[in-house]
């Protein structure tokens, strides 16, 4: 689930990225391969347990589908705000430049 | 258990020699022509802007999975930060999970970034393919 969760998250921001920001003004296209990147290591993890459990790896519990979800869901949110902190950084558009001088005239 | 630390020392070696391979860029621009290089540059995308595709995956892969890991309870903010390492059982596990688990990530994303450097390799080639051609075709005219 936390693989599929980061899978859609970066399917989602490439679109995004590809309709709206292709010059990656918003650095959504650094977003979105900060989820390709978990995604292909989360994907690599799977592979690995595939090949302990087999097709067990198929059947989870369903508090484990949750927690994994959940765990999914934090880990997007936890990319957004590094996303965000970077954005606010570097500044692309600057609007924090432009309100700090308004300040301070 | 620590398998995203062969991914994060990969990207601290990719940022490195990302930082070196844009200073030569940089100095070989000043030092060539401005205008053939202005025309380079809208042409073709610097090798460290690629090399900066695969920074952002590895960084941002990384620092997912160490949250994953932190969430999992496997990292911790106090010493030694892994609970793997407190004994050598389990840190030789850890151990064989990062040579088996960890390199197969770094090589995965890796792999995947060499593909996207061809694909982009060869969309740039598409308009100089064109331009030539025009050029090819107002000689022979």
């Amino acid at each position: 689930m936390t693989l599929l969760t980061a899978v859609l998250a970066a399917i989602i921001t490439t679109i995004i990225w590809y309709q709206k920001d292709s010059r990656n003004e918003m650095k959504t296209g650094t977003l979105s391969l900060m989820y390709w990147g978990a995604s292909l290591m989360w994907l690599t993890d799977a592979v690995f347990e595939y090949v302990q459990l087999q097709t067990e790896y198929f059947k989870p519990s369903p508090a484990d589908l949750l927690n994994d979800f959940f765990l999914g869901i934090c880990a997007v949110v936890f990319g957004l705000l590094l996303w965000l902190i970077l954005v606010l950084l570097k500044d692309p558009k600057g609007v924090i430049k432009q309100a700090l001088e308004n300040i301070r005239n | 258990m620590a398998c995203f630390l062969v991914p994060a020392g990969e990207a601290v070696a990719t940022t490195i020699i990302t930082k070196i391979v844009k200073s030569k860029e940089e100095k070989e621009r000043s030092a060539s022509d401005s205008i053939n290089a202005a025309i380079d540059t809208q042409i073709k995308i610097p090798f460290s802007h690629k090399l900066k595709w695969l920074n952002n995956m590895l960084w941002g892969g990384s620092a997912l999975l160490a949250f994953e890991h932190i969430w999992h309870g496997e990292v911790v903010p106090w010493f030694p930060f892994l609970t793997a390492a407190e004994n050598p059982i389990a840190r030789s596990e850890m151990l064989q999970e990062m040579s088996t688990v960890g390199v197969a990530m770094a090589l995965l994303v890796s792999a995947v970034w060499v593909g996207i450097t061809t694909a982009s390799n060869l969309i740039e080639k598409r308009p100089q393919q064109a331009v030539k051609v025009k050029a090819h075709r107002g000689r022979n005219q």
